[in-house]
């Protein structure tokens, strides 16, 4: 029963990241640079089971962070002070709509892990109870 | 009556050890309700407790190993077993959080009422130690 703590505990942690993540995508969604390799790229967590051919319960682990791969948007804005040579300034290729919808499952899956770890709270609590 | 002190719990005990693993599993199904490929598991509570009445009872073989065969068919440790997924999602995980928080939340409901014979049986023999 110990387990659980550290299974949702687990879940807490790599959800928590994932709202990071979120939250640094959205503040620089409109991080302008004057080239693609300076350009902010969207984060992502990727998550794993911990052990996942074990026949136990299993926490999850987040196996790192990847840089988003989709293209970077580029706009002609000849006046802007970040324009290079051409006029064109790129900005992040972070999508809100995606970056919405991954903060509301992480933060749902947040909140259904507390109350696991609420719940097994309260049986060890009964348990330590036991005949008095 | 119960001649041994040891079985004086009779099958609460082993059913109260089979409800904390099974937490410990949905816990885990739970914590990777994000996790691409993982595959939700729970075990057969039934097929698990009629192994450990077997057994109380003398009725069951003696086992050396975790993985030896009862006699059920079941191994001797708790066996995960996949769940049939009823949606299963585009990224291979075959959690349905809906379906696991009822589980967990029906589990631990399920766990207090063996506390509770369990509580039971200790009142009962603390009063035949007593004798008030």
């Amino acid at each position: 029963m110990f387990k659980v703590f550290d299974i949702a505990g687990s879940a807490l942690s790599a959800q928590s990241l994932r709202l990071n993540t979120t939250a640094s995508n959205l503040a620089n969604a409109d991080s302008v640079s004057s080239s693609t390799e300076q350009t902010y790229r969207a984060r992502h967590a990727v998550f794993a089971a911990a052990l996942n051919d074990a026949q136990e319960a299993v926490g999850v682990d987040v196996r790192g962070i990847v840089e988003s791969q989709a293209p970077l948007r580029q706009e002609y804005r000849p006046d802007h002070p970040m324009a290079n040579g051409d006029g064109y300034v790129f900005l992040p290729n972070v999508n809100a709509v995606e970056e919405m919808t991954n903060m509301i499952s992480a933060s749902r899956a947040y909140q259904s892990n507390v109350e696991v770890i609420n719940t097994a709270k309260q049986l060890m609590l009964k348990t330590l109870t036991l005949g008095q | 009556m119960p001649n041994h002190l040891d079985n004086v719990l009779g099958i609460h005990a082993a059913a109260l050890n089979l409800r904390a693993q099974r937490a410990e599993l949905l816990a885990g199904n739970l914590a990777n309700a994000d996790t691409p490929n993982y595959k939700a598991r729970d075990i057969d509570f039934k097929a698990l407790l009629a192994d450990a009445q077997a057994s109380q009872q003398g009725r069951g073989m003696q086992t050396t190993h975790a993985r030896h065969l009862t006699e059920a068919g079941t191994a001797a440790a708790p066996e995960a077993l996949y769940r049939i997924p009823i949606q299963p999602s585009v990224d291979g995980n075959t959690v349905d959080a809906q379906r696991e928080k009822a589980e967990y939340m029906q589990n631990a409901l399920q766990y207090q009422a063996t506390l509770h014979f369990v509580d039971g049986q200790i009142k009962t023999l603390r009063t035949a130690i007593r004798g008030d």
